[in-house]
C-alpha cells in the first residue's frame, strides 16, 4: 500500500526524475568524495565544501516547502523562514542540552546563556528536550501548530494576496523582536551555538556530517516526493484551482479554508524538518534566522527555479545559494546589486523561472513513458 | 593715551600675581592647605577663579608634570589618551597634552564640600539668569547649611522670578527642618504648590515612620498638612506625565503617520505594493545628508532646503521605478512586491557604494534642537513638537493636492475607474507615474523629517516598511483619513503599552493585536466602499 503509493507520486516527467537522480547521486558521490578519497586527490571534498552542500540542501528543502503553498496554492507567504527557525530552534534546544557539563560554566541542567542570565532552574518549555524522540515530535509539531493557529484565523476570514503577505512578515518581524529578548529564554541574540554532539555523534566529526548530509538529501527527496503527491492527487487539483480562481472553487462547494489551511500547516512542517537539519550543519542558530528578508529571499529562490515547479525552486535555491556563495566571496559589492537585479528581471522577463526556459513537457511523451 | 594702554597690562599683571603665587602652591598642598589656598583664590577676586574651582571640583584641574604649571582640563574623561588644556589664567586654549605628562590635583570630601559651596556662590553671582537657575536647581539636590545660607543671601538681591522661586523652594525645603512646627507648617504649605521630583520627596520623607513605629514628623497638623500636600503634587505630576505619555504617542504616531502616508497613495490609491518605500525614505534622508555637506556654514537653513530637494530625488526615483518596472505589473500585485523589493535591495547597496555602510552624522539645527521646559514635571523636545506639525502640514498639503487641484481629480478619476478616465481623455499611464512620483516624493520629505529622529544608514528604511504596511492597512486602503487615525493610534497605543511592558514587548503586542485586527475587519478601520472597493 505504502509502495504503490509513494510510486503514484514518483514523477513520471523527464526534469522531475533527473532532479531525483541528482539528489540521489549528490547523497552517494559527496560522502565518497569527502570520506574515502585521499585529501591529496584534485576530486576530494572538503569539509567546508560538504557542509555548503549539505546548506544548499536544507534551503532546497524550504524552497520545496513554499512552491507547494505558493506556486501551488497561491499563497504569497513571507515568513515561512519562521518556520524553518521554530524547527531549527526545536533542533537547537535539543543540542544545548547534550551539552550537558562541558559548557564552559559545567551546569549539567542549564545550558551556559541561563547561567550567565543568574537562572536557576529550566524554564518548563525547556523539558523534554534533552529527548531526541520528544524534539523530533517538536520540530514538526511546533511550526505545524503556529501555521495551523495562524492560518485557521487568517484563512477563515479570508485574508488573502498582499494583505496575507503582509501579515506573514509582521508575524516572522515579531518573532524576531521575540527572540531578541534575553528573558524569553532562547538565548537572547546570541542564539544557541558551540553544540558538542547529536544523538551520541561528535557533531566536528567528519562523519558525522556526511551522514547528516545524507539524512539531509533524504530528507529533500522525500518532501519533493511528498509534495507531488499532494500536488499530483484529487486535493491538489482542488489547490491548483483555488489557485486561479478562489470564488469559484468556493461556489463550486470546495472548503477553501481547509484546504488552504492544511496545504499551509504541511508546508511549515517541512520547513521545520529543514531548519531542524539546518542547525547542526552550520553550527548555529540566532533570532536573525527570523528576519523578514530571509523569507523574501526564499521566495526569490522560487521564482527563480521557477514557481509551480518542486524541482525548480529547490534547483532555484541550490542556484542562487551557490551564486550568493561566490559573490559573497569574490565580490562582496556585487551581491545586493545581483541579487536585486534577479527579482526585478525575473519577475519581468521570466515569469515561470529558469524552468520555463525548459522546452514544454509534451503529454504524449509523458504518458508513454 | 599711551601710557595709559601701557599701564592697563601692567594692572593686569599685578591683579594676576596673587592668583598666579596661590595656583602654584596648589601642586604641592595638602588637602588642609588646599583649603586654604581655595580661600586666597576666592580672595583675589580674579575673574578667573569661579572657572578654576569649578574645575577642581570636577576633576579637571592637572598639573604639568614638566614644569609644574596648573591647567584646566576640558574633559574630565581621564581614560582619554590625551586631554586638550586652557591656561587657568585668561581661560584660552592651551593646546593638548598626553595623559601621562599629567598628574590630577586630588580632593577630598572636605575638600570638596567648601568647593561646591563657593563654586555655587560664583554662579549665584552670574549675570546670566539662566546660569542661576541652573545653579540654585543643582543646589536643591544636595542642601545643606551652608548652601541655604547662600540662597537665603541672594534671595532679596535677586531680580529674575524664576530664580526668585525656585531659592524659595530650596528654603522652604531647608526650613521643614526646622524645630518650630508654625515654620515647618509654612514651609509645608509653600512645597505644596511646587511640582518638582525632590520636594514632593522632601514632603513624603515627614510621613515615613521609623522602627519604633513613631513619624519623622511629631506635629499632626504639619504631618496632615504635608500628606495633602503630597497628594496634590502626585495628582498633578500624574496629569502630566500623562499629557507627557500622550505627546510621545502623538510624535511617534506622526512618524508612523509620515511614513505611511506615501504609502497610502501608491498602495491605497494605486492598489502597488512598494516594498521600495522604506528606501525612498532613505534616499530623503541622505539628501538632507547631501545638503548638509553642501553648506556647512547655515545649517539653520539645510532643513528648509532639504525638504523641496528631497521631494524632487525621491519623486524622481519614484517617477523613473514606476515608468521602467511598475507599469508592466499591473494588476499582479504579488509580483510588484517581489520586484521593488529588489529595486529596494538594490537602493541599498547604492547608498552603501556611494556613502559607505557607516551611518552618517545629520546634524539638528539649533533651532530645532533644546527642549522646551513647560514646568518642573513636562519637558518636550523641540524635534517632536516640529514633527507633529510637519506631519499636519504634509497631511493637509497632500490632502489639497487630492482634492483641489486637477491633477488630484485626475488622480482619484483613474484610481475610480480607469477605463472611463481614459475614454475621458486622461493620459493615465502619465498621470500613474505622476501619482506614484507624489507618493514617492512624500516618502523623501518623511525621509528629511527621519534624519532628525534616528540614524542615517543604508538600514534606515528596512525599520519603517514593516509598520508602514500596518498602518495603511489599520487605517484602511484607499484612506488618507484612515492613515492618519491609524498612524496616530497606533503610536499612541505603543507609547501607553510601553511603561508596563517595556518597548519591544509593546511592539510585539501591538503587531500581534494588528494582526489579529486584520483578521476580525480584512480592510482596515475604514474600508473603502462601492465600486472601488470590489476590485481592490
Amino acid at each position: 500500500m505504502r509502495g504503490s503509493l509513494l510510486l503514484s507520486a514518483l514523477p513520471r516527467d523527464g526534469s522531475g526524475r533527473a532532479f531525483l537522480g541528482l539528489v540521489a547521486a549528490c547523497a552517494i558521490l559527496v560522502p565518497v568524495l569527502n570520506l574515502l578519497v585521499p585529501a591529496s586527490s584534485p576530486v576530494h571534498l572538503s569539509t567546508y565544501v560538504l557542509t555548503l552542500i549539505g546548506k544548499y540542501l536544507c534551503y532546497a528543502i524550504l524552497a520545496v516547502a513554499v512552491d507547494l503553498v505558493w506556486g501551488f496554492c497561491g499563497i504569497l507567504s513571507l515568513g515561512h523562514a519562521a518556520f524553518f527557525a521554530l524547527g531549527g530552534y526545536a533542533m537547537g534546544m535539543y543540542l544545548m542540552r547534550q551539552i550537558g557539563p562541558r559548557g564552559v560554566y559545567g551546569n549539567p541542567i542549564l545550558p551556559d546563556f541561563m547561567v550567565f542570565l543568574n537562572w536557576k532552574e529550566l524554564p518548563w518549555f525547556w523539558y523534554g528536550f534533552n529527548h531526541f524522540p520528544f524534539t523530533a515530535l517538536m520540530i514538526v509539531l511546533v511550526p505545524g501548530l503556529l501555521a495551523f493557529v495562524f492560518g485557521y484565523l487568517a484563512f477563515r476570514s479570508r485574508v488573502t494576496g498582499v494583505y496575507l503577505s503582509i501579515i506573514t512578515q509582521a508575524l516572522s518581524y515579531a518573532l524576531m523582536l521575540a527572540f531578541f529578548r534575553n528573558d524569553m529564554g532562547f538565548g537572547g541574540n546570541n542564539g544557541f551555538t558551540d553544540f558538542k554532539e547529536l544523538l551520541g555523534f561528535d557533531l566536528q566529526s567528519d562523519r558525522t556530517r556526511v551522514v547528516l548530509l545524507v539524512i539531509t538529501a533524504l530528507a529533500l527527496g522525500v518532501s519533493y516526493l511528498a509534495c507531488r503527491f499532494i500536488e499530483s492527487s484529487r486535493a491538489g487539483r482542488v489547490i491548483r484551482a483555488i489557485r486561479d480562481a478562489e470564488s469559484r472553487t468556493r461556489f463550486l462547494g470546495y472548503r477553501v479554508e481547509s484546504y488552504k489551511l492544511w496545504v499551509f500547516v504541511f508546508s511549515a512542517m517541512v520547513c521545520g524538518v529543514a531548519g531542524a537539519l539546518y542547525v547542526p550543519q552550520v553550527g548555529i542558530i540566532n533570532p536573525s534566522e527570523f528576519a523578514p528578508i530571509n523569507s523574501i529571499e526564499v521566495v526569490i529562490w522560487v521564482a527563480v527555479g521557477g514557481r509551480g515547479s518542486l524541482h525548480g525552486a529547490a534547483l532555484g535555491a541550490i542556484l542562487v545559494n551557490y551564486a550568493k556563495t561566490f559573490f559573497t566571496g569574490a565580490l562582496p559589492e556585487v551581491w545586493l546589486y545581483a541579487l536585486g537585479a534577479m527579482f526585478v528581471l525575473v519577475t519581468l522577463f521570466l515569469p515561470r523561472g529558469l524552468m520555463g526556459l525548459l522546452p514544454e513537457r509534451r503529454p504524449a511523451a509523458a504518458e508513454a513513458s | 593715551m599711551a601710557w595709559l594702554a601701557a599701564a592697563s597690562p601692567a594692572a593686569a599683571q599685578s591683579a594676576d600675581a596673587p592668583f598666579v603665587a596661590a595656583l602654584g602652591e596648589l601642586p604641592d598642598a595638602g588637602f588642609a592647605d588646599k583649603e586654604a589656598l581655595v580661600a586666597r583664590l576666592v580672595e583675589t577676586g580674579h575673574s578667573s577663579a569661579g572657572a578654576v574651582l569649578t574645575a577642581m571640583l570636577e576633576d579637571r584641574l592637572y598639573v604639568r608634570n614638566s614644569d609644574r604649571r596648573v591647567f584646566i582640563s576640558t574633559s574630565a574623561d581621564d581614560t582619554q589618551p590625551s586631554l586638550s588644556l586652557l591656561d587657568p589664567l585668561t581661560l584660552k586654549n592651551a593646546g593638548t597634552a598626553p595623559m601621562a605628562e599629567l598628574t590630577k590635583i586630588g580632593t577630598n570630601n572636605r575638600l570638596r564640600r567648601v568647593l561646591r559651596t563657593t563654586a555655587a556662590r560664583f554662579a549665584l553671582a552670574n549675570p546670566d539668569a539662566s546660569v542661576r537657575l541652573a545653579a540654585v536647581t543643582d543646589m536643591l539636590r544636595s542642601l545643606d547649611d551652608a548652601t541655604a545660607e547662600l540662597l537665603r543671601q541672594r534671595l532679596p538681591q535677586e531680580p529674575d522670578g524664576a530664580v526668585k522661586r525656585q531659592i524659595e523652594t530650596g528654603l522652604a525645603m531647608m526650613a521643614i527642618g526646622d524645630s518650630n512646627p508654625t515654620v515647618r507648617l509654612a514651609a509645608v504649605q509653600a512645597l505644596s504648590s511646587r511640582i518638582s521630583a525632590e520636594s514632593r520627596n522632601r514632603l513624603a520623607a515627614l510621613l515615613e515612620r521609623g522602627a519604633d513605629g513613631t513619624y519623622a514628623e511629631p506635629d499632626e497638623v504639619v504631618r496632615k498638612a504635608a500628606a495633602a500636600a503630597v497628594n496634590s503634587i502626585d495628582t498633578t505630576r500624574a496629569v502630566y506625565s500623562g499629557v507627557e505619555t500622550v505627546f510621545f504617542g502623538l510624535s511617534l504616531g506622526s512618524v508612523l503617520v509620515l511614513a505611511a502616508i506615501g504609502l497610502a497613495i501608491t498602495f491605497g490609491v494605486m492598489g502597488v505594493i512598494n516594498m521600495a518605500h522604506g528606501e525612498l525614505m532613505m534616499l530623503g534622508a541622505y539628501s538632507t545628508y547631501v545638503v548638509q555637506t553642501l553648506m556647512p556654514n547655515h545649517l539653520d537653513w539645510s532643513i528648509p532646503v532639504a525638504i523641496p530637494v528631497a521631494f524632487v530625488v525621491a519623486g524622481l526615483a519614484g517617477v523613473i521605478l514606476e515608468r521602467t518596472i511598475i507599469r508592466f505589473l499591473y494588476g499582479r500585485p504579488l509580483e510588484t512586491l517581489l520586484a521593488t523589493f529588489g529595486v529596494s535591495l538594490v537602493l541599498q547597496q547604492l547608498v552603501r557604494s556611494v556613502f559607505s555602510a557607516n551611518n552618517r552624522a545629520v546634524s539638528t539645527p539649533s533651532w530645532m534642537s533644546g527642549t522646551w521646559q513647560v514646568n518642573e514635571a513636562l519637558a518636550i523636545t523641540y524635534n517632536r513638537i516640529y514633527i507633529v506639525g510637519f506631519t499636519l502640514v504634509v497631511f493637509s498639503l497632500l490632502l489639497l493636492v487630492l482634492r483641489r487641484t486637477r491633477l488630484g481629480l485626475r488622480i482619484r478619476a483613474v484610481s475610480q475607474n480607469r477605463a472611463m478616465a481614459r475614454a475621458m481623455g486622461i493620459r493615465s499611464g502619465r498621470v500613474d507615474a505622476m501619482t506614484f512620483g507624489l507618493g514617492a516624493g512624500i516618502a523623501g520629505m518623511a525621509g528629511v523629517a527621519l534624519s532628525q529622529l534616528t540614524n542615517v544608514g543604508p538600514n534606515l528604511g528596512q525599520a519603517y516598511i514593516i509598520d508602514s504596511f500596518m498602518v495603511v492597512v489599520f487605517g484602511g486602503v484607499g484612506n488618507l483619513w484612515g492613515t492618519l487615525i491609524g498612524g496616530m493610534s497606533l503610536g499612541m497605543v505603543n507609547k501607553l503599552l510601553e511603561p508596563y511592558a517595556g518597548a519591544v514587548l509593546g511592539k510585539i503586542a501591538v503587531l500581534v493585536a494588528l494582526i489579529l485586527f486584520i483578521q476580525r475587519r480584512p480592510r482596515g478601520l475604514f474600508p473603502q466602499t462601492g465600486r472601488a472597493a470590489e476590485s481592490a
